[in-house]
């Protein structure tokens, strides 16, 4: 069986730990059968006949395990917030929304086996006493839905889900529900907004989702990959967990390789690997160039540079790189790049995807891409290219931590890092001609089609 | 004793604040005099946090006690908005006054709300009295630097209509959801919304169902912002985003004088402020008092103003003219002479009777009232121009006058509300406000007996005990058996004036009220109407609360009157008035602000004021009464007098005039020219000094009237194929002081006939309905309702001249067929 939904052989078994992706490539994998006839389901039977809620939420905590969706927060500590004296029902909603530019971990996961996502929810629900669960899913994904809905409906009908689980006296209703396709709804209280049927807009905290969430009641929300890892956990024990990552970044995640490399695609290690292990796991960069920037977690976590290719790829090292590890979508740029023009594309992303509640981050981003957009252009003269650059770091400094969301927050990442590394290429922009790249030379078919690199 | 608040002491700027628990930090600072920059925060509304402009650093005492500044992301002070955020003991926070941070994240906030902002000040109805304007000049700085760098604005066509009063443009808005909050918090009408995103997001309208053309422009395809209170979004936007076709590009701010008021159009007694230049009122905003109606008016009491102004407007006293029967004008002096000798000759020929209607000040109604005793020697007075009984009057002295049971925060407090002959969303806005606060807050349950479940009462989530009119006295008493209701000490009930068409029903709420403990109170529909109950504008009643029948009161009244006596004999009520003047019973009648088709019986009424031997009116419009009378006085709107008016509470609300024009006298100094003339003064030519004889004359300390027994109930029995017939007056209609706002008008909920489901099936299907009753038809678009199948429902004044002039005698019956 090979490690990794897109490598060839050329994995090293001992850096890559297939979990998650490990039967990604079995015949039919999305199916019942294939998830079974892997050891699905076991985790689940084992839990409802041995294990009390608590328990489970003591091996999760124990484990170690951190939200998988980007802010890393303790899994088990979150599901601990839940009041239990609280007489509303408990939900729980797993967020697929997976709209950040670079991610693209849920979305492979839930084609190749939903039922470990699906087994996942069960467990959780049954940890937190929640009867009723949701994935909020991308409605963009139609197949990605098509394919929750028949996992859901095999669970319902091997009695995986529905009333008094395998004897249990535990009930389960899952529920798949398409969003309409919003950046911000992947936002955890917008989505919520958007599930009970609002405009997906965030929403003031206190009170949190724990406390008043879906329906203003007790709610858990957690990433696809953070409830798929669950039943790996059940199943093997939070030592077996633990074992992996780092001091205080435990366990295995999916790293999401897109880019200028040789084989982009899912690579499921340990928290703590490098760049440097993952690339060469990758088969490297692109013949004849070298790495000038990347993204550890999406594109809302500023860019880092080549100087940070052995930094281990974990939450406190990328943190104390001033970055963050967000969802480990490595978005790997050659030098065949331009940064400002990169930084514009985000940028325009944020811009469209802002909605709208708070002034720094809808109106920022609405100018940031006026002056970004005259950069790539070379619109600005030169000798004010310099209070142009401060004016960019000070409009978002006027935005970070400003703003009502994390939204607005993340906008500002590319821009102040490529600032604080590509000073000199935003300058250069201003030397006569604009932008000094040819825009064609990174792209995909530009070595097919032998463009000048 | 009520219990102690529970208080934490923070730190803002330097300066200790102590505050109740769960108080904004915003709210902090306001206490201690420091004013935080903002738009989305109103203390009213529920917090947003949206626009940000807020932000102020704040530090927490850590759980060992030493300080540690919020931030965000790690390392980086991460300011904090101040109007979500909840102050804590031992927060220290400093403002834009102490933190150059908090002063630079204020700054950038401001920077931004304006590079999308038109900038079109000069022409802004809001330029002057802008929170933008204004907080860009305190909190922002004169350079842009958008403009500097060739930054491109977003642009949207200018005005849109959202309703036909309000107009919304979307380049002024910075979305700061005030309006949005105000209209699903405040009265429901959760009628616009924001559309779009990012710096696209705007407010609107939704595309009407069949509408293709999405974000609403109602001139192109969509349903209007419905709501009687659409107004407050336009006083409370903090821009000029909104503003409304009766106002807008008509004065600019700092041209207008502001004068408070009471408006005029309920018994609610809300504060207005009116805004006037050059002797003209341009606009009237809503005042701002916690105890009766907050910061919110109704619209009508917000734009219906022009009344005053209309063409019919009498401006000098007029007489008829005995050689060609014409009225003529005449000289005050000459209208108090013909009026002094006409109402003596009147008086010597069987007497004159009084009918005052409801719009009165209570100085005015005051002054009638004495008139009455003093001049006339009759307790033939009454100002209920509307349906009434002899069971109401009783009802009035004996439970109403002098007692205030019930305040606009015992709405609040109480734990269930019953609703009875009132529909407060139509009757009594600041009411229907009030009931929804209490109810969204979880404290208070309301309870209607109603005709059918209007969309007041649904948004009020009320329990809706379906009644037939005229089956109010039964629901009353079967009320406090009634499973899931409970009526106790806790309880308010509110009766509407409707009650008294409905036999019975005015003793069975005294009579809840008193076998629960529940509190009890009557709300009339206008505003003088209470007032006059004080001031003895009724056959049964002298003023401050003296029953008639008590000699004692008498005897008490008339010594201060300085008189030998008054009369003793109780009076005639409005109707016995209005059929002793028809009669030739009565030799005249004073007529005072009184709708001929409010009353009862509008066609006896008509005849009466045609029949009786002398009628002297006085009123601020030409109308059917002046026009048949021999004297006509022209009296002052509320704007050119002071004046009191009662609230339904029994809460005294005095205002001061706007405008002095000379000839625009209040009722009381027309009476009191003519009871010069007749020797008989009255001894006060102003509202001043009648409010001062007033107050000295003074609640009466004794005993109150006996309470009444309920009348025997009338037999009331449905020939068959025949409906009980329900109605109220919508509080947008056809009513004369809504005369002249044409916005206002376009506005108002359409007049439909309300029939239950199986009395629409078996109209096959028939989108209108013909309603014939015994004083005419009326045919009307029909939907269905959960009305009893008995009934039908309609509102009272909204189609031709309205259901008492055109279709049905109070109470009775009407046939319905598919139109
Ligand atoms: C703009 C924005 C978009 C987000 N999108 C996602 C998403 O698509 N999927 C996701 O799991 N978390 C997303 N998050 C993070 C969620 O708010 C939340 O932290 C996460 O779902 C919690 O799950 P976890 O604890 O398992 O990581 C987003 C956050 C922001 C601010
Ligand atoms: S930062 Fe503000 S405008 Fe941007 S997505 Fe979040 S709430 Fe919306
Ligand atoms: S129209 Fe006015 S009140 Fe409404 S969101 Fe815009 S600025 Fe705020
Ligand atoms: S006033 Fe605080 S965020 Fe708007």
């Amino acid at each position: 069986m090979v490690s990794t939904s897109s490598t060839d052989g050329g994995a090293a078994p001992s850096t890559l730990t297939p979990v998650l992706t490990d039967n990604w490539d079995a015949e039919r994998s999305w199916t019942l059968a294939a998830y079974e006839a892997g050891g699905g389901y076991a985790a689940l039977r084992k839990a409802l006949s041995t294990l009390q809620p608590d328990e489970i939420i003591t091996m999760v905590k124990d484990s170690g395990l951190r939200g998988r969706g980007g802010a890393g927060f303790p899994t088990g500590m979150k599901w601990s917030f839940i009041p239990q004296d609280n007489p509303n029902p408990k939900y729980l909603v797993v967020n697929a929304d997976e709209s950040e530019p670079g991610t693209c971990k849920d979305i492979p996961l839930m084609m190749a086996s939903p039922h470990t996502l699906v087994e996942g929810v069960i467990l959780s629900s049954y940890a937190i006493r929640a009867n009723h669960a949701f994935i909020y899913v991308r409605g963009e994904v139609l197949h990605v839905v098509r394919r929750l809905r028949a996992a859901v409906r095999e669970a319902y009908d091997a009695g995986h889900l529905g009333k008094d689980i395998h004897g249990s006296g535990y009930d389960l209703d899952l529920v798949i529900h398409a969003g309409a396709g919003a950046y911000i709804c992947g936002e955890e209280t917008a989505l919520l907004d958007s599930l009970e049927g609002r405009r997906g807009q965030p929403r003031l905290r206190p009170p949190f989702p724990a406390v008043a969430g879906l329906y203003a009641s007790p709610t858990v929300i957690n990433n696809v990959e953070s409830i798929s890892s669950v039943p790996s956990i059940v199943a093997n024990g939070a030592d077996w967990f633990a074992s992996m990552g780092t001091e205080k970044s435990k366990g295995y995640v999916i790293y999401s390789l897109s880019g200028h490399v040789k084989r982009p695609g899912q690579y499921e290690a340990p928290l703590g690997i490098t760049l440097r292990e993952l690339l060469d796991l990758g088969g490297g960069m692109r013949d004849g160039h070298e790495l000038k920037f990347w993204t550890p977690g999406g594109s809302s976590t500023p860019l880092l540079t080549p100087e940070h290719l052995d930094m281990p790829l974990d939450y406190e090292s990328v943190g104390a790189a001033g970055s963050m590890l967000g969802t480990r979508a490595l978005q790997i740029f050659d030098e065949t790049t331009c940064v400002v023009r990169a930084v514009l594309r985000w940028l325009e992303f944020y811009k469209h995807e802002s909605c709208g509640k708070c002034t720094p981050c809808r109106e920022g981003t609405w100018w940031l891409v006026q002056n970004l957009a005259k950069l790539e252009k070379g619109e600005f003269r030169r000798d004010e290219g310099e209070q142009i650059l401060d004016l960019l770091l000070d409009q978002c400094d006027n935005i970070l931590g400003r703003a009502f969301c994390a939204l607005g927050d993340g906008a500002t990442s590319p821009v102040t890092s490529s600032v604080q590394y590509f000073r000199d290429e935003y300058l250069a922009h201003l030397d006569g001609g604009g932008c000094p790249f040819d825009p064609a030379a990174s792209t995909a078919w530009a070595v097919r089609e032998g463009v000048k690199q | 004793m009520s219990e102690p608040v529970a208080t934490v002491t923070l730190t803002i700027d330097g300066v200790e604040v102590t505050v109740p628990r769960d108080t904004l930090v915003i709210r902090a600072a306001e206490q201690i005099g420091i004013q935080i920059p903002r738009f989305c925060d109103h203390p009213l509304l529920a917090p947003a946090g949206a626009c940000r402009q807020c932000l102020v650093e704040v530090a927490l005492p850590g759980p060992d006690g030493s300080l540690r500044q919020m931030q965000g992301p790690p390392g980086r002070m991460k300011p904090q908005a101040s109007c979500t955020l909840v102050a804590s003991q031992g927060m220290v926070v400093n403002t834009q006054l102490t933190s150059a941070a908090a002063d630079k994240a204020q700054h950038g906030v401001m920077e931004l709300l304006l590079i999308n902002h038109p900038l079109d000040c000069p022409v802004c109805d809001k330029g002057g009295e802008c929170p933008l304007q204004n907080q860009a000049m305190s909190n922002g700085q004169g350079e842009s630097r958008f403009h500097e760098t060739g930054g491109i604005k977003r642009t949207f066509p200018k005005p849109i209509n959202i309703s036909e009063q309000i107009l919304l443009d979307r380049e002024r808005c910075i979305v700061c959801q005030r309006c949005t909050r105000f209209a699903a918090e405040i009265p429901g009408d959760t009628f616009i919304s924001l559309l779009e995103r990012g710096a696209q997001q705007q407010i609107g309208i939704a595309p009407a169902a069949d509408g293709e053309h999405g974000p609403g422009d109602l001139s192109v395809n969509g349903e209007p912002f419905a709501s009687y209170f659409s107004g407050n979004t336009i006083q409370i936007c903090p821009v000029g985003a909104l503003t409304s076709a009766e106002y807008r590009f008509r004065s600019r701010p700092f041209d207008l004088v502001s004068t408070p008021g009471v408006a005029e159009h309920d018994a609610c007694g809300s504060a207005i402020r009116i805004d006037h230049r050059r002797g003209k009122v341009m606009r009237r905003l809503s005042g701002n008092d916690p105890e009766v109606n907050e910061e919110w008016i109704t619209d009508k009491d917000r734009f219906a103003f022009h009344y005053a102004r209309t063409p019919d407007r009498l401006k000098h006293p007029l007489v008829r003219d005995a050689a060609t029967g014409e009225l003529r004008a005449a000289s005050w002096p000459e209208a108090f002479a013909v009026a002094a000798r006409g109402l003596a000759a009147a008086k010597a020929a069987g007497g004159v009777g009084v009918l005052t209607g409801g719009r009165l000040i209570a100085e005015d109604a005051y002054a009638y009232s004495k008139f009455a005793r003093t001049v006339l020697d009759t307790n033939d007075i009454d100002f209920r121009a509307r349906p009434h009984s002899a069971e109401e009057a009783e009802f009035l002295a004996s439970e109403v006058v002098l007692t205030m049971p019930v305040t606009y925060a015992d709405l609040e407090k109480a734990a269930t509300v019953v609703l009875v002959g009132l529909e407060p969303e139509d009757e009594a806005g600041a009411i229907f406000l009030r009931l929804r606060k209490a109810t969204r807050a979880g404290r208070t349950k309301v309870v209607a007996i109603a005709p059918f479940t209007s969309r007041g009462l649904a948004k009020l989530d009320a329990t809706v005990l379906l009644t037939a009119p005229g089956e109010e006295a039964a629901a009353l008493a079967a009320l406090a058996e009634r499973a899931g209701v409970t009526v106790d000490a806790d309880t308010v009930v509110l009766a509407g004036e409707r009650l008294a068409t409905s036999t019975g029903a005015l003793t069975a709420a005294a009579d809840l009220a008193r076998s629960t403990g529940a509190r009890l109170a009557w709300v009339p529909r206008r505003a003088g109407d209470r007032g006059a109950v004080e001031t003895g504008c009724l056959p049964n009643l002298l003023p401050g609360g003296r029953p008639v029948g008590d000699a004692a009161a008498r005897v008490d009244v008339a010594t201060a009157w300085g008189i030998d006596a008054v009369p003793g004999a109780p009076g005639r009520d409005g109707d016995a008035i209005l059929a002793a003047a028809a009669s030739g019973e009565l030799g005249g009648l004073v007529v005072a602000g009184v709708g001929l088709e409010d009353l009862a019986d509008p066609t006896v009424a008509r005849a009466a004021i045609d029949a009786a031997g002398f009628v002297v009116a006085l009123e601020l419009c030409a109308t059917d009464v002046t026009r048949a009378a021999d004297v006509v006085f022209p009296v002052a709107p509320v704007t050119d007098k002071p004046g009191m008016f009662v609230t339904w509470e029994g809460r005294p609300r005095t205002f001061e005039a706007v405008f002095d024009v000379p000839g625009s006298l209040p009722d009381l100094r027309a009476l009191a020219g003519i009871a010069d003339e007749l020797g008989r003064p009255l001894g006060f030519r102003t509202v001043t000094e009648a409010r001062a004889e007033m107050m000295q004359v003074g609640p009466w300390d004794g005993a109150r009237a006996a309470a009444g027994t309920a009348p025997p109930a009338k037999p009331r029995r449905l020939a068959a194929n025949r409906f009980w017939l329900a109605h109220w007056k919508l509080m947008l209609d056809n009513g004369v002081m809504q005369v002249g706002d044409k916005a206002l008008a376009a506005t108002a909920r359409a007049a439909v006939v309300r029939v239950s489901a199986s009395t629409a099936a078996a109209l096959h299907g028939a989108s209108a309905v013909t309603l014939t009753g015994d004083r005419g038809e009326i045919t009307l678009p029909v939907e269905v309702a959960d009305v009893p199948d008995d009934t039908v429902w309609m509102p009272s004044n909204s189609h031709g001249s309205g259901v008492l002039a055109g279709l049905a005698s109070p109470g009775s019956s009407v046939t319905v067929k598919g139109a």
